[in-house]
């Protein structure tokens, strides 16, 4: 949880991250920015997948089609903010010539739009409308 | 001549600012598709006040969004040596991305 509060701090005190190690390449830079941008397009293309689920499927349950796009959404949210928390610790890792960060959030969200793409398969063939 | 010696010296071989700058668009134009969706699913279900404050609210997220990333493309334009995303700009647009989902929890219904 201090660590949590210290990356948040990281994202709003951009003196605090320069303060550290020395400047990379900035073309490193720029490449850990575009990692963040896919990252953002992600949480976007999730959420977009939520109004999708929710305009689309219009024979679906409500409960169904409401829960499915809510999840969606949720999953856009986490991916948005662990777009900018691992920017951050990138960034600071190039700064004190660290290793990169290590994350299980990618096998963690394929994991969930696995399971999402399969609830919904189910949910289309077998018509539950409740 | 001395431009043209100059120059393959100096050219970035791997072009990482205008690669970063139509990452910018690319996931600006994500975010218009989102909005577009975030008005299509608050003019089906029947307008509410809650909807149309939501969609009305996703269109200022998607414009702050907008600015953003265009103020990013023009630093990255203007200099040679482009100056790193700061973390309050790298906030902001993940803020904004945040917020959109927010929108749409009460526009699905």
């Amino acid at each position: 949880m201090i660590g949590f509060v210290r990356s948040v701090r990281l994202w709003f005190v951009p003196g605090e991250v320069r303060r550290e190690g020395t400047t990379p390449d900035y073309r490193f830079s720029l490449a850990n920015e575009r990692t963040f941008l896919a990252w953002l397009r992600t949480a976007l293309a999730l959420i977009g997948g939520g109004f999708a689920v929710d305009q689309f499927l219009p024979d679906l349950s409500r409960g169904w089609r409401v829960g499915l796009a809510l999840a969606l959404l949720a999953a856009g949210v986490l991916c948005a903010l662990r777009a900018v928390n691992h920017w951050a610790r990138c960034e600071r890792a190039m700064r004190r010539g660290e290793d990169l960060p290590v994350s299980r959030f990618p096998a963690l969200l394929s994991l969930v739009v696995a399971v999402v793409a399969v609830v919904m398969v189910v949910v289309v063939l077998v018509g539950w409308e409740g | 001549m001395t431009g043209a010696d100059a120059a393959p010296a100096d050219r970035d071989p791997g072009l990482q600012p205008e690669r970063t700058r139509l990452a910018w668009r690319r996931t600006t134009l994500s975010g218009t598709v989102v909005a577009v969706l975030a008005g299509k699913t608050a003019l089906h279900d029947g307008a509410t006040t809650v909807s149309v404050l939501a969609a009305a609210l996703c269109c200022a997220l998607w414009l702050a969004f907008l600015r953003i990333a265009h103020g990013r493309i023009t630093t990255l334009a203007a200099a040679h040596r482009p100056r790193d995303l700061t973390p309050r700009h790298a906030a902001a647009a993940a803020l904004c991305t945040l917020a959109l989902a927010v929108c749409g929890a009460f526009l699905v219904r």
